[in-house]
């Protein structure tokens, strides 16, 4: 083999997926922001739009609610749950992974599904409801706003655990123990130590799972039924239901220029290794 | 030795949302087994019609092929590309590493729906000039899937190469392996778990994807999830629960396996 500069033997290794990825990812996403630049007619037009249409407004506005709603259930639900996987007993803490990864590995739809078989009118949980004689027609669980928030909570709840029971297990055992030492009770521990120490954990727990619930189409396109449109879905509806590329284009570009401007600012809080698992 | 073990508050609060977190899943099995057409608890009689459904019904069959030669092809794509990159930047410590990271990272921040339209886009353009690779073809998806995946691998691989003690690597070099020799026989010797669990996980991921395949397919390439969102979007296919039933049932078993590596792994090192 001939002999090779350092930096060409450095290029052979990272070019592939620099260029893999240049080519099949960044050069047609300028192909998106051109088509917001350039349909249907050339100009600002869909921008303006985007912030005067009332439409667009009302289902930006529903977004930032629902994903509001479902970061602040997430992180709470994800505490609880971290909480007993990281400290809980031998036991405690496999019954807890198990529920954590299990759905962690089993596909949106399968999951949104399974929400319908739980939620729907002749679901598992109006079933029950009814044969129990405590309500004469079934409740109105999912196709709306409600079902969209269950489903994207339970979607999203092991990406909250992740980065949180990473803070959780690095918080040094003696500060704890410090704080018994000095007569502390466990409700006082907990909530003016051990919670404080894990900030950390749960800013980028929050940041992960808002993000992700921005960009969210298939479950609120199967559990919103249409009712309950997000963004995202809009984008989906404007492409294949009322051809107006532009307009879905240009929100893209929007949430991309928003994701990029909130991640840059947050972004010691991100860790690449927590997305996984 | 922990000093304090969840309190009472905490596991009532943590098993509900265990249960919160179950429930859907062991929802889908009672109406797997209805009798009726359509979506509902099953009242006294059980039937096996919508598993029976799955195989009378040749479109599961030839999506779940589909699915499999799309997965696999992706999965291979990804993780050759990502363990390059991986090696690139572990061995030779680039000035601006954090940054083409963030970079080859990009389709997993951006919001699944851009990507979407990204890919979409290029799938088009490419239509216009073959045949083979492009919109609604099966090297298309596979190709689009690929992007989507690859940085799930490359995050892996480089948390496993962060497992490696340099200086093995140092002393290879010192006796003067080429580069080829410290990659494949120092290097991915002791990131092959890694490579291994990536590859996996690239291809469940694809395997499930549904936002860019909805995107980029109408009629040609119908993957599994494709098929399962027709049955899904307006009259309820209770098929989709048999589907789904054996879907958990696949994943466990995956689950299972890879626990089982990562335990004799572990059992290994010490």
């Amino acid at each position: 083999m001939p002999a090779k500069s350092a930096t060409s033997r450095k290029i052979m290794l990272l070019a592939p997926l620099l260029l893999f990825l240049g080519l099949a990812y960044v050069v047609p996403f300028l192909g998106v922001v051109r088509w917001s630049f350039t349909l249907p007619e050339p100009g600002l037009g869909q921008y303006r739009a985007l912030f005067t249409d009332p439409l667009v407004q009302s289902v930006f506005f529903r977004t930032l609610r629902i994903c509001l709603i479902v970061t602040a259930a997430s992180l709470t639900m994800a505490y609880a749950i971290a909480y007993v996987w990281v400290r809980g007993s031998s036991l405690q803490r496999t019954l807890a992974e198990f529920c954590i990864l299990v759905p962690f590995w089993i596909s949106v739809l399968t999951r949104a599904f399974g929400w319908l078989a739980m939620l729907s009118n002749r679901g598992l949980i109006n079933t029950w409801l009814q044969s129990a004689g405590i309500i004469a027609e079934p409740l109105a669980l999912a196709r709306n706003e409600f079902g969209v928030i269950i489903g994207m909570t339970h979607f999203l709840i092991p990406f909250a655990v992740f980065p949180i029971a990473s803070a959780m297990r690095s918080i040094d055992e003696r500060v704890l123990l410090a704080a018994r030492g000095m007569g502390a009770s466990r409700t006082r521990i907990f909530w003016t130590i051990f919670v404080p120490l894990t900030y950390g954990g749960l800013i980028g727990a929050a940041l992960i799972v808002f993000v992700f619930a921005l960009g969210f189409f298939v479950t609120p396109a199967i559990l919103g039924g249409g009712r309950s449109v997000m963004v995202a879905e809009l984008v989906y509806l404007r492409i294949f239901q009322s051809p107006d590329w532009g307009l879905g284009a240009a929100i893209s570009v929007v949430l991309v220029l928003f994701i990029g401007i909130l991640l840059a600012l947050m972004r010691r809080f991100i860790k690449p290794a927590h997305l996984v698992g | 030795m922990q000093s304090s073990r969840p309190g009472p508050v905490i596991l009532i609060v943590a098993t509900a949302v265990a249960l919160f977190l179950l429930m859907p899943l062991i929802a889908v099995v009672p109406v797997s087994f209805t009798p009726a057409r359509f979506l509902s608890m099953p009242s006294g009689n059980l039937s096996l019609r919508h598993y029976q459904a799955l195989i009378d019904n040749p479109a599961w069959a030839q999506s779940i092929l589909l699915s499999l030669r799309i997965g696999i092809l992706s999965s291979a794509t990804a993780t050759a590309l990502a363990t390059l990159f991986g090696l690139g930047i572990w061995m030779f410590q680039p000035r601006f590493s954090a940054l083409l990271i963030g970079f080859v990272l990009l389709p997993l921040v951006v919001p699944p729906v851009v990507s979407a339209m990204t890919l979409y886009f290029l799938m088009t353009t490419l239509s216009a000039f073959n045949n083979w690779i492009g919109y609604d073809t099966w090297l298309g998806v596979a190709l689009a899937h690929a992007v989507m995946i690859t940085p799930f691998a490359v995050v892996l691989i480089l948390v496993a190469l962060y497992q490696v003690d340099r200086r093995i690597d140092l002393a290879a070099r010192g006796l003067g392996a080429s580069l080829a020799t410290r990659a494949f026989k120092v290097i991915i010797p002791n990131i092959k778990f890694g490579i291994a669990t990536a590859a996996l996980l690239s291809f469940v991921l694809s395997w499930e994807e549904i936002g860019v395949t909805l995107f980029i397919t109408s009629v040609n390439a119908i993957t599994l999830p494709r098929l399962m969102w027709m049955g899904l979007r307006d009259n309820i296919d209770p098929a989709i629960a048999a589907i789904s039933v054996l879907l958990i049932l696949v994943t466990a078993i995956i689950l299972g396996i890879r626990i089982f590596f990562e335990r004799r792994a572990a059992a290994k090192s010490q």
